[in-house]
């Protein structure tokens, strides 16, 4: 990212994006906001193309050539609509409360990297932020459930708030094992310490990168850790707090025109959010599959966007595919099922790196 | 706090929502999810059917009938034909009664195909009602090349069928009988071992076989609970007694049982299909397809060039209608969601004295509350799925 501003600086003859400064650093964050919305459009448009195409539809194809204007069609739709407010809703809690989807959604960004050094805030903690800011993330809907003083929304919003935290506990396990291995809260460190230490290395053959990666040591953590991303974002088969056959729309119920946009805007970003997680926490972030010429011409940032859109790509089969969970039996796989393995294999893995000394620890430097 | 503080939480299922299949109203009482009271409220596409049957002749009912139970429409008429035929006393000729039985079973295919999937939707698979529907277009459009019509076919009629197959219908849906099953193997495959869907429907609102009697159940809901009741069997009508098919039945009575007999059902009705082929193109199978008394069916457009007497029979029938003998009679089918059943009572006229229709989803749906209590909120979803209601015939 910074070389793209300095090419910038370069062309215009004067340091406008000026590097390394406040300015630059609003450029930067612009720059990743726009990638990254126009990447939701088209994320969005990828899953509406995936579902139709496992049901046998051709999804949409009207607006632009196969449909690749849609979602901005969409969006001056939603745009343009009057939006309602129900009497009964408490006006500025319901309007809030999309805010902060998004808001929360888009901030945690702020801390990914899409590349090596391409990555707003460097900070030493930054899964920590991500995990709180992706925790936060349930507020938005509880308020839109509750704000709109209605009783489908309020069945939606209770049910959301029990089950974004219990696989949030699940996701922490995860992490942690993650940690344990790396030794660091950077994300930067975590894709780093994947190239440069794992399983291809210790085969003796360190250029195939891909073994390295921790989607293969720590398999099962890597399963759970992808369910559970499923539902922290409320993607089938955990969408109940929307359950269109049950709650009809749950907290989205009372909700349109722009703030149901901002809702479905918060809910993409934060499932790619996840997508790019799972890449940089078990795929290796931007470092390519196999550390060899052909592979190593293509940008890391483009291995990280290949890697996030196969991660989705799995997203979206899921929700093709699978039936809805019942509320209970949605608590029971988080609590009596995933809980018990991650912590478990927190302990083990624990264990296993304190006898062998295995672990990166170029980190701690 | 004295205990009748504690409130429960009303909420309205219906009839707009999503899973309501159609117009349904439920009041549900919950206890945080779980369902403590469900009160069906019906009526809201009450059209007066049995009323207005009292105003039509005999032949002008018969349309009234495909908008009952709209997803398998012949079957409804084959009930009302059935019952005007025992009045008349007469007879369908062989091939007649081949082509309702072929039809019917096209209907009950296309009932139970709508209903295995749109069950899968209501516990949150999206994709099978689509596969779902991709089949049951090709049905529709054998009714279509049939009858005219996609749905309200009017097709079945008293004295027999309206018109003749033509030949290249029929070998085109024994084209459709060799392909359909592995269609049906497909989405057996999606669901039927399906973890989550398991979990969704095992267990579900189970009903012992008393239960099911005592609710006044029929068809797949008795025998989701483990009687061999199928009135093509037990009181045969047409010439389902020469048929070679099977009759599923549940153990536990429960959702799943219920979808995997009509899962097996469709399979079954499939190679019903097949033997009314079979049967349609052997000389046995040739003939007439209704009945050829001039006083009940209306003659042929060529006849009535030529034949005096086949001009006044059209211009009675057509003007008057038939005067059916005075008495009444219950006729039923097994149509896809049970036992479709017709009284009808006539004083000589033109025109049904009475005409009470029995619809299976009315005796299945007064057992909601029966079957919902204390399962969680989206089980209601799912038991509605698996009684196979539709409102059609539900409020008439």
């Amino acid at each position: 990212m910074d070389s793209i501003l300095f090419a910038l600086d370069y062309l215009f003859g004067a340091p406008i994006f000026g590097l390394g400064t406040m300015i630059g650093f609003v450029w930067k964050a612009l720059l990743l906001l726009v990638t990254l919305l126009v990447f939701t459009a088209y994320v969005l448009l990828a899953d509406r193309k995936i579902w139709a195409a496992v049901q046998i539809r051709r999804g949409p194809n009207v607006v632009g050539a196969f449909g690749l204007f849609q979602s901005f069609a969409d969006l001056l739709k939603f745009v343009f609509k009057e939006p309602v407010i129900p009497a009964g809703a408490d006006k500025a809690v319901f309007l809030l409360a999309p805010l902060v989807t998004v808001l929360l959604a888009l901030s945690a960004w702020a801390v990914v990297p899409v590349a090596e050094g391409w990555v707003l805030a460097d900070i030493n903690v930054g899964i920590l932020y991500i995990f709180a800011i992706s925790s936060l993330g349930v507020y938005g809907i509880i308020m839109g459930g509750w704000a709109s003083n209605s009783k489908y929304p309020f069945l939606g919003a209770l049910r959301s708030a029990a089950q974004m935290v219990s696989y949030e506990v699940s996701i922490g396990f995860v992490i942690i094992t993650v940690l344990l291995c790396v030794g660091s809260l950077n994300l930067t460190h975590i894709v780093i310490a994947q190239q440069e230490m794992g399983l291809a290395h210790a085969l003796g053959v360190p250029w195939l990168t891909f073994l390295n990666w921790f989607w293969l040591p720590l398999f099962p953590m890597f399963v759970i850790f992808f369910i559970s991303a499923l539902a922290e974002t409320n993607r089938p088969p955990f969408d109940l707090p929307e359950a269109e056959s049950e709650l009809v729309a749950g907290f989205m119920v009372e909700y349109g025109s722009t703030p149901y946009m901002m809702f479905m805007l918060g809910e993409y970003v934060a499932i790619i959010l996840m997508c790019a997680l799972t890449t940089i926490l078990f795929l290796g972030g931007w470092s390519a599959p196999i550390d060899l010429p052909p592979f190593t011409w293509i940008p890391g940032a483009v291995w990280f966007v290949l890697k996030l859109s196969l991660v989705f790509f799995m997203f979206a089969m899921v929700k093709a595919f699978v039936p809805r969970y019942r509320y209970d039996q949605l608590m029971r796989l988080g609590w009596k099922v995933f809980l018990p393995i991650s912590l478990f294999m927190v302990v083990a893995v624990a264990a296993v790196l304190q006898l062998t000394g295995w672990g990166w620890h170029g980190g701690m430097a | 706090m004295t205990e009748h503080d504690v409130r429960t939480f009303n909420i309205n299922f219906g009839p707009q929502h999503p899973a309501a299949h159609g117009v349904l109203r439920l009041v549900l009482e919950l206890d945080g999810e779980v369902v403590e009271r469900v009160d069906p409220h019906v009526g809201l596409l009450h059209r007066g059917t049995e009323k207005l049957i009292e105003a039509k002749t005999y032949l002008q009912a018969v349309p009234y009938f495909d908008r009952l139970d709209y997803v398998a429409p012949i079957n409804q008429e084959h009930a009302f034909a059935l019952a005007v035929e025992r009045l008349l006393g007469i007879e369908v000729p062989f091939r007649g009664q081949l082509i309702r039985v072929l039809y019917s079973e096209i209907g009950r295919i296309l009932s139970h195909l709508l209903n295995v999937t749109t069950q899968a939707m209501d516990v949150g698979a999206l994709t099978p009602p689509l596969w779902g529907f991709e089949q049951r277009e090709k049905l529709m459009i054998f009714y279509e090349r049939a009858t005219g019509a996609r749905m309200h076919a009017a097709y079945v009629r008293p004295g027999g069928v309206h018109q003749d197959l033509p030949q290249a219908l029929i070998d085109d849906i024994e084209k459709f009988t060799e392909t359909f099953p592995k269609a049906l193997d497909d989405i057996d495959n999606l669901i039927t071992e399906n973890r989550i869907f398991k979990q969704r429907n095992v267990d579900i609102a189970t009903v012992s076989l008393e239960d099911a009697w005592a609710w006044g159940f029929s068809g797949v809901m008795v025998r989701g609970s483990g009687a061999a009741w199928d009135l093509r069997k037990s009181q045969p009508y047409e010439c389902y007694d020469r048929l070679d098919f099977d009759i599923p039945v549940g153990k536990n009575g429960d959702c799943y049982d219920r979808y995997l007999i009509r899962m097996e059902e469709m399979r079954q009705s499939n190679s019903l299909m097949k033997q009314c082929i079979d049967l349609l193109n052997s000389e046995e199978g040739k003939g007439p397809v209704s009945t050829t008394d001039g006083k009940v069916v209306p003659p042929k457009r060529g006849e009535m060039k030529r034949s005096m007497e086949a001009l006044i029979h059209h211009f009675k029938l057509y003007t008057e209608g038939y005067r059916v003998p005075e008495g009444e009679v219950y006729a039923a089918v097994e149509a896809p969601k049970g036992e479709f059943g017709v009284y009808l009572v006539s004083d000589g006229s033109n025109k049904p004295y009475r005409c009470k229709i029995r619809a299976p989803g009315f005796a299945h749906l007064q057992a909601m509350d029966f079957l919902c209590r204390g399962h969680m909120l989206a089980d209601v979803s799912a038991i509605l799925g698996s009684l196979d209601i539709v409102f059609g015939e539900v409020d008439r």
